[in-house]
């Protein structure tokens, strides 16, 4: 599998090139063989649950509570045999999934631009400016990242609900804003670190040639660093997108009425209420795995790469 | 333009370029930093005072001491509850998080055809939403038309009740978050890459077989990463939620009472605010000891290179 001396032999240029025996040669392709089929075996299992998701909202409530016997049966019932496709239009019409959806794609969509413009000003700053206290202002800002939200949760709806606002209890409660609001100041340390780490490798030369022909640190800052960094924003806007799909204990906390409230709200009082209508519910949670998937198939590169400088952090 | 900022630059001429980059940086992080103050600085100072009180925003706020606290841990009969199943979830299951992460990595490091195809395969589950996925965890664990039995029965076991028994649920729990690894196992990958083939080359010559590289070079180079995922998976194993919630809602018997599920319940819906800050602080507290505990663990076991070679 991962032998090293197999890339030494075939990958470095100029390495002697030595006569592999037969013996050695058969025990490389049976090992090569043995690792595809322990490697599909555990796509399967690791596969298996979204197929079954996919496969039961397409069958009929009494086919999903039937249990297949023996393998057959079993790899045949994830290929429905008579596909209800209307399912997902009886789950989606059923509720105000409309609305729901509305409300997730203002929310993902507003904070992800907030993010980007908050965060990348700040992680700027940090990356290509030097200012009295940055050092630690830097530090204050990555220990945020050890910060659990429920220890700030609390206060966080404390305050919405005293700020006079718009909703019908006259504050900011029971509206998107607070799930909006905190990511145009700064979007959080994660998104500041990623960027920042981008940002300083990004060659000096280029904003002193631009500084001598005059621009100042804002030009700078959105006509050379922003647009060199497509990669790095391209990251942040896949994370901001999922994270914000997928969010789910703060619209809990701040969205009460139904007709507020987001997909992830929506698919669990959807759980709550038709919890035997399993077929339906399944309809309604692919619903809302498809578009996460479909991102995360075409921007894969990008969201590995976020993971990755993640985890470089902890060096 | 030009003229506007030849103006301009006449128009301060007392700053330096040294004030003036120090005052731009300012103006570019403002926003953070009331961020920092408003979500981060306010609330958290705000919370250990909320502790210190009774208050559920309808009465006046009144200030009860350390009452809070006494009572968690003397008088609160779901303190040792809900402590005990979040410490087993943790304890249990950060490490097989970790295990697994690294036995999926492993051969992803390989430059078999087609291993893209597998990286994606395998990361997958990690993205599906946390709410779709209890929904349909519920079906899978279903006592009579589940896909976990129904997987048993290929194997001839006889069928669990999984969630909904007492002695399986927080396994059930443990198994379903294996599901997601995905995001350990990428950040393994990234670790692997990173050892120097020369290592391996020189630990073959010095006749080590493919275990003793393993277990001399690839663990010992990858500890830092092993020692972020830990990290990270103590303080997000803790704070499990939303899976609880919505599956078992607590049941059966408390068995997956966890922690902040039950602060959630204090909070939001007895309106507790003051007792449900003074359990985050206990849970942060916690979260901060045994991260700490980690780091000094770390000496003895994660090998920063920079380190060594000052040595």
């Amino acid at each position: 599998m991962a032998d090293p001396s197999i890339t030494l032999d075939t990958q470095t240029p100029g390495a002697v090139v030595r006569v592999i025996p037969t013996s050695v040669r058969a025990r490389r392709i049976g090992g090569t063989v043995l690792a595809y089929c322990v490697m599909i075996a555990v796509s399967i299992i690791l596969i298996l649950p979204l197929l079954w998701l996919f496969a039961a909202s397409l069958k009929t409530q009494q086919l999903v509570l039937s249990t297949p016997r023996g393998f057959g049966e079993f790899f045949a019932s994830l290929v429905p045999s008579d596909p209800q496709f209307v399912n997902y239009s009886e789950a989606l019409t059923r509720r105000p999934f409309g609305l729901w959806t509305r409300n997730t794609m203002i929310i993902v969509v507003l904070a992800t631009a907030g993010t980007l413009l908050s965060a990348s000003m700040a992680a700027y700053a940090f990356a290509r400016l030097r200012f009295p206290g940055r050092q630690l202002l830097f530090t204050v800002t990555l220990s945020t990242l050890m910060l659990p939200f429920i220890v700030t949760m609390i206060p966080q709806f404390l305050m919405f609900s005293k700020i006079p606002g718009p909703s019908s209890a006259g504050n900011w409660t029971d509206t998107l804003m607070p799930l909006i609001l905190p990511h145009w100041l700064g979007g959080g340390a994660f998104y500041i670190f990623l960027m920042r780490q981008f940002f300083t490798t990004i060659p000096h030369e280029l904003d002193e040639a631009a500084r001598i022909d005059g621009a100042g640190f804002f030009r700078s800052y959105w006509q050379i660093t922003l647009p060199l960094s497509g990669p790095v924003l391209a990251t942040v806007t896949i994370f901001s997108f999922i994270t914000n799909w997928n969010d789910f204990l703060a619209p809990l906390i701040y969205l009460a009425s139904r007709q507020n409230q987001t997909l992830a709200l929506g698919l669990q009082s959807f759980q709550g209420e038709f919890s035997n209508e399993h077929h339906l519910l399944m309809a309604a949670s692919a619903t809302m795995t498809v578009p996460v998937l479909l991102v995360f198939f075409f921007m894969q590169k990008y969201f590995l790469r976020g993971f990755v400088m993640s985890g470089i952090a902890g060096r | 333009m030009a003229v506007a900022n030849e103006s301009r630059r006449f128009a301060l001429p007392t700053l330096t370029i040294k004030h003036r980059e120090a005052v731009a940086a300012y103006l570019f992080v403002a926003p953070w930093i009331l961020g920092l103050l408003m979500f981060a600085a306010y609330p958290v100072g705000a919370s250990l005072v909320l502790s210190f009180t009774e208050w559920d925003l309808l009465t006046e706020i009144k200030y009860v001491g350390a009452e809070n606290y006494v009572k968690m841990f003397t008088n609160d009969r779901y303190f040792p509850v809900t402590m005990g199943n979040t410490a087993y979830y943790t304890f249990i299951g950060v490490p097989l998080h970790t295990l697994v992460a690294l036995l999926l990595a492993l051969p992803l490091t390989s430059k078999l055809r087609g291993i893209r195809f597998f990286r994606t395969a395998w990361y997958v589950p990690s993205v599906t939403p946390a709410v779709a996925a209890a929904v349909l965890w519920i079906l899978i664990y279903h006592p009579e038309f589940g896909m976990a039995n129904a997987v048993l029965e290929l194997v001839g076991i006889p069928p669990q009740r999984w969630i909904f028994s007492q002695t399986l649920a927080k396994p059930s729990f443990i198994l379903m978050s294996l599901w997601s690894v995905g995001g350990q196992m990428v950040i393994f990958i990234a670790g692997l890459q990173g050892v120097p083939q020369q290592l391996y080359e020189a630990a073959s010559i010095d006749g080590a077989g493919r275990w003793g590289r393993f277990w001399n070079v690839t663990l010992p180079l990858i500890s830092p990463v092993t020692f972020f995922n830990l990290v990270i998976g103590v303080i997000a194993s803790f704070q499990i939620f939303t899976a609880a919630y919505i599956m078992t809602r607590g049941g059966p018997a408390n068995q997956t009472l966890f922690f902040v599920r039950q602060l959630y319940r204090n909070a939001f819906e007895y309106l507790k605010f003051g007792y449900a800050s003074a359990m985050a602080w206990v849970l942060f507290v916690i979260i901060l000891f045994f991260t700490g505990l980690q780091f000094l663990g770390a000496r003895r076991w994660v090998y920063y290179e920079a380190k060594a070679e000052e040595n």
